[in-house]
């Protein structure tokens, strides 16, 4: 990383065929002299301000987004509850929901993340450097798809597929409650769900991983490496600790999107009411049913569906603290200080 | 050349290496056991792939583990799983690359797709295309200004914005007050559900410019709301493993601190932030939910993102797959429809391209 | 360095230099026809931008409304919004549009609200466009299959099982229906085809349908279920015995659609006879004079009648604000009830055209669109 900072301080305009430590010198006089005349007090000012104020601006406008999700979710909470959901209540809507929710999401999270780890480091460790560079544009360009060709891609080619499979795991381990037979006859199923999930948060974790792996300290590297180290080892020793942080932020990032999934969703799970089978069609996730019904829905029902999503929200601020929490309690390892 | 190599396995730098063929001898074997066990339990191809994985897996480390020891074992066993996992994804992504393309290219094709709106275009042409066989008419231009002026326009708003913040929170605030409870809401803010971005966009422009004000700039707005989080938070992380010592260095010089910001930090990071942008672009950039109801839903070219309403990609997708413009031959609607998802694929890969470039024009150069 | 600095900034400068490039081509004349084709409509021409907003299902008639409607008068345009009805509704009633499509009429409460944007005489309900909702089912070797309201009922209640059920049988004489599980597939989404058949099952089949009716099918039933219109119809085209409800529209040649008992006879699926049904239906109670919300008659007993329709409305205010939205409302709704209109819509969405008498009360209810005073 020193190496690093040495080019940052030689990256400037100059060509390198002027006499080098001449033009640093002055280069660097000049800009210390002037940078430390008022002017460039004004400069800190300004822009410590302006970053100031570009934070207070958003924090306003998320505050305001906030306010009026709770003000448009309110009426849901203090209607009689006969009048919700078919009677049911607004509880007894919402947590089947949020089960089905954080069942996909946390199967999608368990098959993603060990894939997403082994694909940032074939890419940054592994892969040969144009191999390497290829990759890491196509991941980037698989986050961009739009979640409705995921939906579809689920259902025409995915969903079909699995069929087999299910009827498979209904045979063989339907002792186990989750693969509880008969399996579904189309596969649009809560474990179809989870993987086409996966496969859509698999391009944000690896993308945010390899940007964090490739940011490894060179030295540290080197100095496992020259210790003896085989790669595995380098890696286990320098670059996961490292990385640590970035990685819950990573995952954080690819929950954020798992959780709040509509159209994929939407488009492949053949929902329904609560069940332990993860083979046969039912379940439903908050964000899928708030899209499925929100067209249609006018007056309470449509309240009901935006506390819904408040509840969503809520979920994942949770997980959030959560990884903040980790993250901070991890940092001393990190190798930026 | 037997001569020279003969008493080189002998030295004791090499002498506890596998041979150089052990992997291809290793895939060998574990194709073969592969082929044998995925014909014990019904041979198909799929199920080859992977007991041959397995069984090379477990024979090569065994190997290795046998001649070179515990800890090259266990280092070839990591490799093992990083190259499987990296298979194992390159198969579904493939297979939606795949399916976009394959659907994508008739459609992409056609005379007049990139360059028609669909204005005009009623499920009578669509009926009558399928049935003579006649070209498909109707394109996505608009739909495809419209993404662009809708993305661009809240790129403009939520990077700097975003970047500044997340400046803010890393440079100056420090764990402040403030930045603690910025911290907070950008995290309540990446779960929002995005049709809840959208209502509160549509309802902040009718408060203010009266009901029914639905424009691409609202849409915009709605889209800013969902990407300001994600650029804040990977902005934030990129800017956090910026070595400190070459902010110490910069200090040390006697340069400014917004000098050392703009000069040092943000360049050092600055390609993670790029890909963080491109990843952000990527969030919104399928969003349908909140663009309908915000920029309305045109079919018509409209190049003015403060008046009228405006199509997109997404909600053109959506409606061309979900509510085919003729119910009974939808065919000429998926076609457009999958046509409009490549030309989406192809738009955030230039963008993409656009990114890195930036990336690389102010990045200094690393050891990497 | 620096060469090679500025030959990286001109690629980015020619990046955006092509973006614009890209805006500045294109065509808003996607079909090539000159604008003065189909100028057949009569009366004064009329322009401005109407906007609408609402049911997705009408969302492929009006598509070919707007053609017509703009061939005919070339200064007006119609922007529609296919949000959803429910959304549609309350985007009119807050005055962001100036109609609406809704798969159901306004409710008594909707009406009351309206009164803010449409003055005191409210918002009529015109209903223009009628799909027949089929009972699609996918059994190779059976072309045509009768089925009785309580025989529809229990299917998708899941109460019969297989196909050569002896209730079903019993219906089907001479017809070899195989012994395959009857997978019932509904609409995951909330929807108004939804809502009209399961107020169809709860009048015509009382005793076996025992939920309510409504856009949301009974969470408490079992079978399969996909989104929207298309996604039924392709579950049932790839599922051997499924069978499903979908607006015929979309239903594709593969799959049969059940005859229905009517009265005593079987009735096979037609636009004609989806519009007799809604003919023989009564007005609603407690309407204006003009609003045509209609309480359909699901138990007809005339064998013309083909009694699963869904009848889904134009909401418009009973008055405007200034006299050029007023003609620009009324000949953007005349047209839409007129025979070119419906035909129209026959043609491009596959709606059953709505009869004559009730074209010509939808006339009447449109004329009595004034300025608000």
């Amino acid at each position: 990383m020193t190496k690093a900072a040495d080019e940052t301080a030689h990256a400037s305009p100059k060509g390198p065929d002027v006499t080098s430590t001449e033009t640093k010198t002055s280069e660097h006089s000049g800009g210390a002299r002037k940078l430390s005349s008022r002017e460039g007090a004004a400069g800190d000012k300004v822009f410590s301000g302006t970053a100031l104020s570009a934070g207070i601006l958003i924090l306003v406008v998320l505050v305001a987004v906030a306010a009026f999700l709770v003000l448009q979710a309110f009426p849901a909470f203090v209607a009689p509850q006969s009048q919700i959901a078919d009677g049911k209540g607004f509880w007894a809507y919402i947590v089947p929901l949020i089960v089905g929710t954080v069942i996909a999401a946390v199967i999608s999270l368990v098959v993603a993340t060990p894939i997403s780890l082994g694909v940032a480091l074939f890419i940054s460790h592994y892969a040969p450097r144009r191999l390497a560079q290829i990759l890491g544009y196509i991941i980037d360009l698989l986050a961009a798809i739009p979640s409705v060709i995921f939906g579809a891609w689920g259902i025409s080619f995915l969903a079909p597929a699995l069929v087999p499979g299910y009827a498979w795991l209904a045979s063989s381990l339907g002792w186990i409650p989750i693969f509880g037979g008969p399996a579904s006859a189309t596969g649009k199923t809560l474990l179809t769900v989870s993987i086409v999930l996966a496969v859509m948060v698999i391009p944000i974790i690896t993308s945010v991983c390899r940007e964090i792996f490739l940011q490894t300290p060179k030295l540290h590297e080197e100095a496992a490496l020259a210790l003896g180290a085989t790669r595995w080892e380098m890696i286990r020793m320098a670059v996961l600790p490292f990385a640590r942080p970035g990685i819950i932020s990573a995952v954080m990032l690819g929950l954020g999107r798992a959780l709040g999934e509509t159209m994929a969703v939407a488009l492949v799970l053949s929902s329904g009411p609560l069940i332990a089978s993860l083979i046969q069609s039912g379940n439903q996730t908050i964000a899928a049913d708030i899209a499925l019904n929100f067209p249609e829905a006018s007056g309470l029902s449509l309240n009901q569906l935006i506390a819904a999503g408040l509840v969503l929200f809520v979920f994942t601020l949770a997980v959030n603290i959560v990884a903040r929490w980790i993250i901070s309690r991890h940092k001393e390892f990190s190798g930026a200080n | 050349m037997t001569a020279i190599a003969t008493p080189r396995r002998r030295t004791s730098l090499t002498r506890n290496r596998l041979p150089r063929i052990a992997p291809w001898a290793s895939l060998v074997v574990g194709l073969v056991v592969g082929a044998a066990v995925s014909t014990l339990v019904g041979f198909n191809v799929f199920g080859w792939g992977v007991f041959a994985a397995i069984a090379f897996t477990i024979v090569y480390v065994a190997w290795s583990a046998a001649v070179e020891g515990g800890r090259k074992a266990r280092d070839k066993f990591a490799t093992c799983l990083v190259i499987g996992s990296f298979i194992i994804v390159v198969l579904p992504l493939f297979s939606v690359i795949w399916t976009v393309l394959e659907g994508g290219i008739k459609g992409l094709l056609t005379p007049g797709f990139l360059g028609t709106s669909m204005n005009g275009v009623s499920g009578i042409q669509d009926n009558q295309s399928v049935n003579t066989g006649s070209r498909v008419v109707g394109g996505i231009y608009h739909a495809l200004i419209g993404t662009l002026l809708i993305t661009l326009w809240s790129t403009i708003i939520s990077v700097p914005v975003g970047l500044l913040t997340s400046i803010y929170l890393v440079e100056y605030s420090r764990g402040g007050r403030l930045g603690q409870a910025i911290t907070l809401f950008v995290d309540v803010m990446t779960g929002i559900p995005s049709i809840v971005a959208g209502l509160f966009a549509a309802a902040l422009f009718a408060t203010i410019f009266g009901p029914g004000t639905q424009t691409g700039f609202v849409a915009a707005v709605a889209l800013t709301v969902l990407m300001i989080p994600v650029v804040v938070r990977s902005s934030e992380e990129m800017l956090r493993i910026v070595p400190n010592e070459l902010r110490e260095a910069a200090y040390a010089l006697g340069v400014r601190k917004w000098r050392t910001i703009l000069k040092v930090v943000v360049p050092t990071a600055i390609s993670g932030i790029a890909s963080g942008v491109t990843l952000a672009i990527a969030r919104v950039i399928g969003e349908t939910a909140p663009i309908l109801l915000t920029a309305g839903f045109a079919t018509k070219i409209n190049l003015n993102v403060f008046s009228n309403w405006m199509a997109s990609l997404p909600t053109y997708i959506y409606f061309q797959i979900l509510n085919p413009t003729s119910p009974s031959n939808p065919d000429p609607s998926l076609q457009r429809a999958w046509g409009a998802a490549l030309v989406l694929i192809i738009f955030v890969m230039i963008l993409n391209l656009i990114a890195r470039l930036v990336a690389r024009i102010f990045a200094p150069k690393t050891g990497r | 360095m620096k060469a090679n600095r500025f030959g990286r900034l001109s690629a980015v400068a020619l990046v955006a230099a092509g973006a614009l490039a890209l805006s500045a081509c294109g065509s808003d004349n996607a079909t090539n026809s000159g604008s003065s084709s189909s100028a057949t409509a009569s009366g004064p021409k009329v322009t401005g931008t109407l906007t609408g907003g609402g049911s997705t299902a009408q969302s492929a008639a009006i598509d070919a409304w707007k053609q017509g409607f703009t061939g005919a008068n070339s200064g007006a345009s119609v922007q529609y919004n296919p949000v959803g009805s429910g959304a549609g509704r309350k985007t009119f009633i807050s005055g962001g549009s100036q109609f609406a499509g809704s798969d159901a009429a306004m409710t008594a409460d909707e009406l009351t609200q309206a009164k803010t944007q449409c003055g005191n005489d409210g918002a009529l309900d015109l209903p223009v466009y009628i799909s027949p909702i089929a009972v699609a089912y996918n059994l190779p070797g059976v072309s045509s299959l009768n089925l009785s309201p309580d025989n529809i009922a229990k299917i998708f209640r899941g109460e019969i099982a297989k196909w050569n059920d002896p209730a079903i049988a019993a219906d089907n004489s001479g017809v070899n229906l195989p012994d395959l599980k009857i997978t019932p597939v509904h609409r995951s989404d909330d929807s108004g085809t939804t809502q009209n058949f399961t107020e169809y099952l709860k009048a015509a089949s009382p005793s076996v349908w025992t939920d309510k009716s409504g856009q949301t099918w009974p969470a408490s039933l079992p079978g399969e279920n996909a989104k929207g219109t298309d996604g039924v119809v392709k579950t049932v085209a790839s599922t051997a015995g499924a069978v499903a409800y979908s607006d015929d529209s979309a239903v594709s040649g593969s799959l049969g659609k059940a005859k229905v008992k009517v009265g005593s006879s079987w009735v096979a699926l037609s636009a004609g006879g989806a519009a007799k049904a809604v003919e023989l239906s009564k007005p609603a109670d407690g309407r204006a004079t003009n609003d045509l919300a209609l309480n359909l008659n699901r138990t007809p007993t005339d064998s013309s009648a083909y009694p699963i329709v869904l009848v889904s409305y134009h909401v418009v205010c009973a008055a405007y604000k200034d006299q050029a939205t007023v003609d620009l409302v009324k000949a953007w709704e005349n047209y839409v009830v007129s025979d070119a209109g419906q035909q129209a819509a026959a043609s491009a969405a596959k709606s059953a055209p709505i009869s004559s008498s009730l074209a010509a009360k939808a006339k009447t209810a449109i004329d009595s669109i004034k300025v608000k005073s």
